[in-house]
C-alpha cells in the first residue's frame, strides 16, 4: 500500500491541509474550551448556528459568512434564553438549540431547495474550496497569535478569579475574549466538519491530553499535535475504507479522546 | 551591603516605625460607612476605619459574616452599595488556596511569575527580570526547591506562601488574605507570620481575615464584623467578652474571662453541610 497515495489527490490533499489547520488551532483552543468549562456553550452554538448555513447555501453566499452570522444569531438566542431564572439557564439553551436545529432542519428540507443538509451537518472535508483553506489558514494565523497573546491572563483567571482581577486583569474582558475566538473557530471549522460534528476537534484533543500534560502551554501544543494527528488518520481512514470523510475524522477525534483518558497519567510526584 | 547603606537603612526603618507609632503614616486604607450587597440583602454594613501604611489588620468574624465580602469590595471587584472605601494602589487578594483550581496544571514558579502581570504588558511573555523576581520571591517564602512542583500537588500552606510570593512580584503595598493560616500547618503558619512582620516592616499594610480570635492579638488592629461592624480597635481594648459574644454569638467559648489577665476565648465553627 503506497501511504502517499492519498495526497497524489487534489481533493485528499486539501482535506489533509484542512484539518490539519484546523486541528492544530482548535486543539489548541480546545484546552482552553475544557479549562473554562465551556464545551456545553462550544456543542451549543455548534448547533445553532445550522439556520445560518442553510440559509447562505440557499443564498448561494459564502458559507463562512453563514457561520458567522448562525454563530452570532445562536449566541444571541441562548443569552437571551439562558436568562430566564425560573427554567434554568441549561433547560433553556437546550430548548432554544433544538430549536434552532429545527429551524435549520425546516429550511434545508425545503421541497423545492437544492438541499445539502447532509454536508452541512457531517461536514465534507473533501469538498472544502479554496476560500475554505484560506478561512483555515487566517484562522490558524490569528487564532494562534491571539492565544499565544492571551496566554498568561487566561492562565490567572483560570487559577484564581479574585486574584487574576487583583492583578490588573479583567477576568470578563478575558472569558469574553474566548468566546469570541470559539465563535470564530465554530464559524470556521464548520465548513469542513459540519455543524454536529465539529465540536470533535475543539473537545476531544483537550480531553485526549488533559491528564497528561504537565502546563497549560504543553496541553496546547499537544492538543494541536493530537488533532492534526488523528484528523490525518480519519482522512486516511476514509480514502482506504471508503466512509464519509467527516464522520471518520470525527471519529478518529474521539478515539484518541477515549485513548487518552483512559491512559494512565505519567507518574505525577507524590503528594504530601 | 556597605555599612553606611545598612545604617541608613536602619534609620528610615526606625523613622517609619516612629512615624507609624506616633500615627502620622499615610493613610492606606480606608473605609466610611460602607454597606455592601451582592445585588440582594446587604450582607456587611455600618463599617468604618482607617489604616495607616505599614500596619496589620484581623479582620475576625462568624462564617457568613462578611468578612470575604469586605475583602472582595476592598480589592474593588464589589461596589458599595452605600458609603465609600479607599485603598493606597491596586492591593493582592490571597484567596483561600482551596478556592483556586487546584487542577490547573501550573508550577509553584507558574504562579509568583502570574505576579508580573501587575505590571501590565499582559500579551507578551514573561521577561527575564519578571523570572529572576519571582524564583527570588519564593526563595523568600522558603519555596525555593519546590518551584517547579505543580501548584495543586503542594501542600496548603505551601499553596499560601506561593500566593504571598506572587504578592511580593506584584509588589502591592496592601495585602488583602482570606483565611490565610486555616488548615495551614504549623511550621508553614509560623513562617507566615514571620513573612508578615517583614512585610509590616517595608511599610505594606496587611488586611487577614480570620477564625483564630487569639492569633488577632499580634496584629495592630482587630476589626469584628457580624453582618455589620461590631468594634474595631487595639486588639487588648476591643477584644472584650461583650464585642466577642456580639460578633459569635453562640460560635464563641470563652475560655478564662476572669478580668486577670488577657480574655482568652476560642471560636466554634458551625458546619453545615
Amino acid at each position: 500500500m503506497d501511504l502517499l497515495e492519498p495526497l497524489q489527490s487534489g481533493i485528499e490533499r486539501r482535506a489533509l491541509i484542512e484539518v490539519a489547520l484546523l486541528g492544530a488551532v482548535c486543539g489548541a483552543l480546545g484546552t482552553w474550551v475544557l479549562t473554562f468549562r465551556l464545551a456545553y456553550s462550544a456543542e451549543s452554538l455548534a448547533h445553532g448556528l445550522l439556520p445560518g448555513l442553510v440559509i447562505a447555501a440557499l443564498a448561494g453566499l459564502p458559507l463562512l459568512l453563514g457561520g458567522v452570522a448562525g454563530v452570532a444569531a445562536a449566541a444571541l438566542t441562548i443569552g437571551v434564553a439562558g436568562r430566564d431564572a425560573r427554567i434554568g439557564s441549561d433547560t433553556a439553551t437546550a430548548v432554544a438549540v433544538t430549536g434552532l436545529l429545527g429551524l435549520g432542519g425546516l429550511l434545508a428540507l425545503a421541497p423545492e431547495t437544492p438541499a445539502r443538509l447532509e454536508e452541512l451537518l457531517f461536514g465534507d472535508p473533501l469538498g472544502v474550496t479554496d476560500r475554505d483553506l484560506a478561512a483555515a489558514a487566517a484562522l490558524a494565523l490569528l487564532g494562534g497569535a491571539a492565544l499565544a497573546a492571551l496566554h498568561r491572563p487566561l492562565s490567572a483567571v483560570a487559577l484564581d478569579v479574585v486574584g487574576a482581577r487583583s492583578l490588573g486583569i479583567r477576568p470578563t474582558a478575558v472569558r469574553l475574549a474566548l468566546l469570541a475566538l470559539l465563535a470564530a473557530a465554530l464559524a470556521v471549522a464548520v465548513q469542513g466538519l459540519g455543524a454536529l460534528l465539529v465540536l470533535a476537534v475543539l473537545v476531544a484533543p483537550a480531553v485526549a491530553v488533559r491528564r497528561h500534560a504537565s502546563s497549560p502551554g504543553r496541553a496546547m501544543v499537544a492538543a494541536g499535535a493530537t488533532a492534526v494527528a488523528a484528523g490525518a488518520v480519519g482522512v486516511y481512514a476514509s480514502h482506504l475504507l471508503g466512509t464519509a470523510a467527516g464522520a471518520s475524522v470525527a471519529l478518529a477525534l474521539c478515539l484518541a479522546a477515549a485513548v487518552g483518558a483512559t491512559l494512565p497519567p505519567r507518574a505525577a510526584p507524590a503528594t504530601s | 551591603m556597605t555599612a553606611g547603606r545598612g545604617s541608613d537603612a536602619d534609620v528610615a526603618a526606625h523613622a517609619d516605625r516612629a512615624a507609624r507609632t506616633a500615627g502620622s503614616a499615610p493613610i492606606a486604607v480606608a473605609a466610611d460607612a460602607l454597606a455592601l450587597s451582592y445585588g440582594g440583602a446587604v450582607v456587611l454594613e455600618h463599617v468604618g476605619f482607617s489604616l495607616h501604611a505599614g500596619s496589620s489588620l484581623a479582620v475576625l468574624g462568624p462564617n457568613g459574616g462578611g468578612k470575604t465580602t469586605l475583602l472582595r469590595a476592598l480589592t474593588g471587584e464589589l461596589a458599595p452599595l452605600r458609603g465609600s472605601v479607599a485603598v493606597d494602589g491596586r492591593p493582592a487578594y490571597l484567596a483561600q488556596s482551596e478556592r483556586t483550581r487546584l487542577d490547573f496544571p501550573v508550577s509553584a514558579l507558574d504562579v509568583a511569575l502570574m505576579g508580573a502581570l501587575g505590571n501590565g504588558r499582559w500579551w507578551l511573555p514573561a521577561r527575564r527580570s519578571d523570572r529572576t523576581a519571582a524564583q527570588a520571591a519564593l526563595d523568600r517564602v522558603g519555596l525555593a526547591e519546590r518551584a517547579n512542583v505543580r501548584f495543586g500537588e503542594l501542600s496548603g500552606g505551601q499553596r499560601q506562601r506561593v500566593l504571598l510570593a506572587r504578592a511580593l512580584v506584584q509588589d502591592a503595598s496592601v495585602l488583602l488574605l482570606d483565611e490565610p493560616l486555616a488548615g495551614v500547618d504549623p511550621a508553614s503558619a509560623e513562617r507566615i507570620g514571620r513573612l508578615f512582620d517583614e512585610l509590616r516592616a517595608e511599610g505594606r499594610t496587611l488586611l487577614v481575615s480570620t477564625h483564630d480570635v487569639e492569633s488577632a492579638r499580634s496584629f495592630d488592629a482587630v476589626l469584628c464584623v457580624n453582618r455589620r461592624q461590631i468594634a474595631f480597635g487595639e486588639p487588648a481594648s476591643t477584644l472584650t467578652r461583650d464585642v466577642l459574644e456580639r460578633t459569635y454569638g453562640d460560635e464563641i467559648v470563652v475560655i478564662d474571662g476572669d478580668g486577670e489577665g488577657p480574655l482568652r476565648a476560642v471560636t466554634v465553627q458551625h458546619h453545615h453541610h
